[in-house]
């Protein structure tokens, strides 16, 4: 596999971010653009510490946090390392929320096909809904492209009817140039989502590399037809910046993306700041943090 | 007693690298301060004038995109053959009314400022360029590039120091010129022409007509193609002529005077700047 | 799933609501008056201008209208000003009054943003983010040349040339006013400046500025008014030097006026510039680079790149691109803070505009606009664009001044080459190329004053601008902005 024709322009990208964040966000689009965002949460904890607790209490709050608030919508899925998906399913019973799973040696993918496959396999047997794996960055960086091709291919056929999200760990990619061949090599061999980062690494998120993830995801669907999800991941935690990625995205991919089977925020925090807002925007008074549990 | 029969010059121009009549084939009599000889000059038309307009324009593109480090070197070598014939010069300067002294001076002095001006070709650049730290992630430049065509009319007080201080610096700068030569004093176009043509001046780069200002600033500064006049002289006629012209296609034009050629303190790199245009890129700084 | 025939549906059920900038704190006056000798002065016959407001068609306020006697006045009073106070300071102190120039600006940036948006119809992004920045930045940065003239050029001492009068367009008054006054202030000379008389409020503001700056009355002297007004300037015998801003049509005018007169001048005029899009181009950043050089303003800037040439092997990309990119683009009030295309600056251009517009359709020239809604009333123009058009088509070869593209197709670098410089203009340009030879290589080539390489319509106070060929002469910025102000002396004169 080549690497991408499509050149990016790193000043260019930041410029156009730039504009894009200047649009002003006011009123009845901004509550629309909240409760859009709320239901696009990929509720996250991914932690070594994990605990069957505290993947139930984040069901829970997955479940309930909206209840409060009546006409939210519930967020998209709870995000959870692999060998926690059975205790997710099972409180998560019932509801719409999907289970997603991190899977491939997460964070690193430093381990072999095998392995991953593996992993993969018993996640979906124990019944995640989806799988976020990461693509083998030392491989990309290498120029070892099919390598990399190949592993997601495989990957995508063991996940069977689950969804899969590739995490190309942007930043450890270095260029925008790199992002957008690897989006999409990603999306060429099976990608149903592109996800920027684990979290794991820093930076993760960016609006600059979300952006290029976006174009690529346009180009993609202009040339084959396939409408590919995108997952900004990690650092995104407040309200304004979840807008500031809506309003990216409405002037980028347009309608068809607005919504969870095609834009998910991957996050822990930023439900309860949207909810903040949302009561600020109900209610014309600022809220305090101590007022919304914080697990 | 020398019986021989001496072999005079037919005075011509030179356009195109190549030495010319007039196409209407018309000649004015010059008579020699001293009324004891007379010379038949060719009396340029318009259509010469539009000739070597072509010519110089046509040699553009050519000349400006040679490297400094070239041009340098065949103004030198204008400098090494006029010297050579120094001697030619010099009797050419005294049949137009010069004293040995003063017309010896005179080559000498136009030597000294071919040598001066190609020393500049490599440098004026690097001195009236810049770098300019704009507040924004871009690297941002200013070079300096030749006006294009530039049209000359030559001092009418000197036949060759004068029309050689207007088309060095021109020349240096990455120019072609087409000048008409001192009406008064036209002997040593002919010479120049041989020295240009010998100094390894392409063809086109340099024009040069004799005739009458009268006749020719009309076409001089009207010609859409010449982008710069450079005007030596104090004829308030004259100057209104050429600047309300020049406007038709917003030329540049220079307004000199003796000061501007007739000693050593008139030898400067702005000169040069006269036929620049100064060009500006902007770049983003990335990966 | 596989999509037949995919495309984008960019007119998303999730819309912006209105985000109007507050217009609270702003005052404008019922009527303005000149600037002379330091004084706000009704004009001798006490005639008035009324100032329309191009987005709503509204009177906003009226400006007095100076005739020949206030002229007379305004340039006594700048000679008084150059022979007293101004050209006896020290040039250091000249130097702190631009400093606090620049500094009063940023102070009432917002409301000189506010009202260059509602005088002359530009969108508050563009006014609060550029114009008003910029203008500042030109004042801080001659401030400092004022005593440092003589490192400026090498073997020459600079002197002032006298009293200055500066002529500026309607399509960014402050700034062209700032790009005006700050190299000539910090040169030593005195002024007299005419604002475009649709667009004249920001630089009566200024005036206020400058009085409240302590300026000694007459260094700066404002006078509104239209184009006889700015003929009566040109042809002042008091007058010392001209700086001209505006069409190439009045340059030459301004030109033969002064033929003969032995004046300094410098003339920055019109544009027609070619934007060249290589197939190896960061093509979404070039989309970018398009709109920025067409639609910034309304299309109402000189150095617009209103002619793009796309390597044939990527047009239909680019085209697509460029259409889906038209329609995220918000037409309308210029207060809005979404708005990215705000008001055409007055009725007469914008007939001008749509003349074109049907010059280019009977030409046989493809329209596409964009599915923008414009408003009911105002002075409007939606983003426009032209294919199927070549050099010989008029609405390729004349500046129209306004948000309107016509886009060519092309094969090889010289032939674009050629083919830029195929106008009697030489202001800007622009290339888009991942290659760096390449980019030297049409740098290099393009005759024109300005080139932004994998950009476009970037400014900076450090940055000369000015055009080859009909463009102009002379250079608004940098080391080179000072030379229209100053004589240059050898150390012997």
């Amino acid at each position: 596999m080549a690497l991408s024709e499509t050149r990016i322009d790193q000043i260019g990208v930041q410029e156009r971010v730039a504009r894009l964040q200047s649009r002003s966000i006011k009123n009845d689009s901004k509550i629309e653009a909240l409760t859009l965002a709320l239901s696009m949460i990929d509720l996250t904890t991914l932690e070594g510490s994990d605990s069957p607790n505290k993947v139930r209490q984040l069901c829970y709050k997955a479940t309930h946090l909206h209840e409060n608030f009546p006409g939210l919508p519930h967020v998209a899925a709870i995000c959870v390392y692999a060998p926690m998906i059975g205790t997710a399913k099972k409180a998560l019973q019932g509801s719409e929320v999907k289970v997603a799973a991190v899977a491939t040696a997460f964070p690193s993918g430093m381990t072999s096909l095998k392995t991953k496959l593996d992993e993969v396999k018993i996640a979906v047997q124990d019944g995640a809904d989806e799988i976020d794996m990461v693509i083998s960055r030392g491989r990309f960086l290498s120029g070892d492209y099919d390598y990399v091709a190949e592993e997601i291919n495989k990957v995508k056929e063991a996940c069977g009817s689950a969804h899969l999200k590739v995490i190309l760990e942007t930043g450890e990619l270095v260029t925008l140039d790199n992002v957008r061949a690897a989006s999409e090599i990603a999306m060429t061999a099976g990608a149903d989502f592109i996800k920027t980062s684990t979290g794991k690494i820093q930076p993760a998120a960016t609006p600059e590399v979300t952006l290029v993830m976006m174009q690529a995801i346009r180009d993609f669907y202009l040339k084959h037809g396939k409408q590919v999800g995108l997952k900004p991941a990690g650092g995104i935690s407040k309200s304004k910046q979840a807008i500031q990625y809506l309003v990216m995205l409405r002037e980028t991919l347009g309608q068809d993306w607005l919504k969870p089977d095609l834009f998910r925020f991957g996050a822990s925090s930023l439900a309860n700041d949207i909810l903040m807002q949302i009561v600020k925007q109900n209610t014309g008074i600022y809220q305090s943090t101590a007022y919304f549990s914080i697990d | 007693m020398n019986d021989r029969m001496d072999v005079r010059k037919t005075h011509k121009m030179f356009i195109n690298g190549k030495f010319a009549r007039s196409e209407s084939d018309r000649t004015y009599n010059w008579t020699t301060p001293d009324n004891k000889d007379s010379i038949n000059i060719c009396h340029a038309s318009r259509k010469d004038f539009r000739d070597s307009v072509s010519a110089a324009k046509n040699a553009l593109s050519g000349w400006s995109a040679r490297t400094a480090y070239n041009r340098a070197q065949i103004i030198y070598r204008c400098a090494e053959i006029l010297e050579g014939r120094s001697a030619q010069f010099i009797e050419e300067l005294r049949a137009q009314g010069l004293n040995t002294e003063d017309a010896t001076e005179e080559v000498r002095q136009t030597i000294d400022l071919l040598v001066y001006y190609a020393g500049w070709a490599d440098k004026y650049g690097q001195l009236f360029s810049s770098v300019n730290p704009v507040a924004a992630p871009y690297f941002n430049f200013t070079v300096l590039e030749a006006t294009g065509v530039v049209a000359i009319i030559a001092p009418q007080e000197s036949g060759l120091l004068g029309i050689i201080a207007a088309i060095a610096p021109t020349l240096v700068g990455g120019n072609t010129c087409v000048a008409l030569i001192s009406q008064d004093h036209p002997l040593c176009a002919s010479s120049l022409s041989e020295t240009l043509h010998t100094s390894d001046v392409p063809a086109g780069v340099v024009n040069l007509l004799t005739g009458f200002r009268s006749e020719l600033i009309e076409p001089f500064s009207t010609h859409m193609e010449v982008n710069a006049l450079l005007y030596f002289g104090e004829n308030n006629d004259e100057i209104t002529q050429i600047e309300t012209n020049a406007a038709e296609n917003v030329k540049r034009v220079s307004i000199c005077t003796n000061q501007d050629w007739e000693d050593k303190s008139s030898l400067s790199p702005y000169a040069i700047l006269r036929t620049q245009e100064s060009k500006t890129t902007w770049h983003p700084i990335g990966f | 799933m596989t999509i037949e025939n995919p495309s984008l549906n960019l007119q998303a059920d999730w819309s912006y609501d209105p985000a109007p900038q507050s217009i609270e704190h702003v005052t404008i006056k019922d009527s303005y008056e000149l600037f002379i000798d330091g004084k706000f002065t009704s004009s001798k016959d006490g005639s008035y201008r009324d100032n329309i407001n191009p987005a709503t068609e509204k009177t906003l306020t009226k400006v007095a209208e100076a005739g020949a006697e206030d002229v007379e006045r305004a340039v006594e009073a700048a000679r008084q000003a150059y022979e007293g106070p101004w050209s006896k300071m020290p040039a250091a102190e000249r130097g702190k009054f631009l400093f606090r120039i620049a500094r009063m600006i940023q102070e009432r940036s917002r409301e000189l943003a506010i009202i260059e948006s509602m005088d002359g119809g530009k969108p508050i992004r563009e006014s609060r983010d550029i114009d008003i920045p910029l203008a500042a930045a030109h004042f801080f940065y001659y401030a400092g040349w004022s005593d440092k003239l003589d490192y400026a050029f090498p073997g020459r001492q600079a002197q002032s040339i006298g009293v200055a009068a500066q002529i500026i367009p309607w399509n960014f008054p402050l700034l062209m006013a700032a790009w005006k006054l700050a190299p000539a202030l910090a040169a030593g000379n005195t002024l007299v400046l005419k604002p475009a008389e649709t667009t004249p409020l920001t630089a009566l503001i200024l005036a206020d500025i400058l009085r409240e700056a302590g300026l000694p009355p007459g260094v700066v002297n404002i006078v509104t008014g239209d184009g006889e007004l700015g003929r009566q300037l040109v042809r002042h015998p008091g007058v010392d030097k001209i700086a001209f801003t505006g069409s190439t049509v009045v340059g030459k005018e301004i030109m033969r006026a002064l033929a003969g007169k032995g004046k300094r001048f410098t003339l920055e005029l019109g544009g027609k510039a070619a934007n060249i899009i290589f197939a190896d181009a960061a093509i979404d950043q070039a989309i970018e680079g398009i709109v920025n050089s067409i639609f910034f303003n309304q299309g109402h800037v000189c150095c617009a790149g209103s002619r793009l040439f796309v390597e044939e092997s990527v047009a239909q990309e680019v085209t697509q691109k460029l259409r889906e990119r038209m329609e995220t683009l918000i037409v309308g009030d210029p207060l809005d803070k979404n708005t990215d295309i705000g008001a055409i600056n007055s009725i007469d251009q914008l007939k001008r505009i749509q003349a074109y517009v049907e010059i280019g359709k009977q030409e046989g020239g493809e329209l596409y606009q964009s599915n923008c809604i414009l408003p009911d009333t105002g002075y409007w123009h939606a983003p426009t664009l032209f294919t199927n058009v070549s050099q010989s088509h008029r609405i390729v070869q004349e500046e129209i001044f306004g948000p309107v593209l016509a886009v060519q197709t092309f094969r090889t670098v010289d032939e674009v080459i050629d083919k830029a410089n195929n106008t009697p203009y030489g202001l800007s340009g622009g290339v888009w190329t991942d290659k760096g030879a390449k980019i030297f290589k049409v740098t290099r080539n393009i005759r024109a004053g300005v080139i932004w390489a994998n950009t476009f319509n970037k400014f900076d106070p450090v940055s000369p601008f000015g055009g080859y060929k009909e463009s102009g002469m002379g250079r608004e910025g940098g080391v080179e902005g000072l030379l229209p102000y100053l004589n240059l002396k050898t150390n012997t004169q």
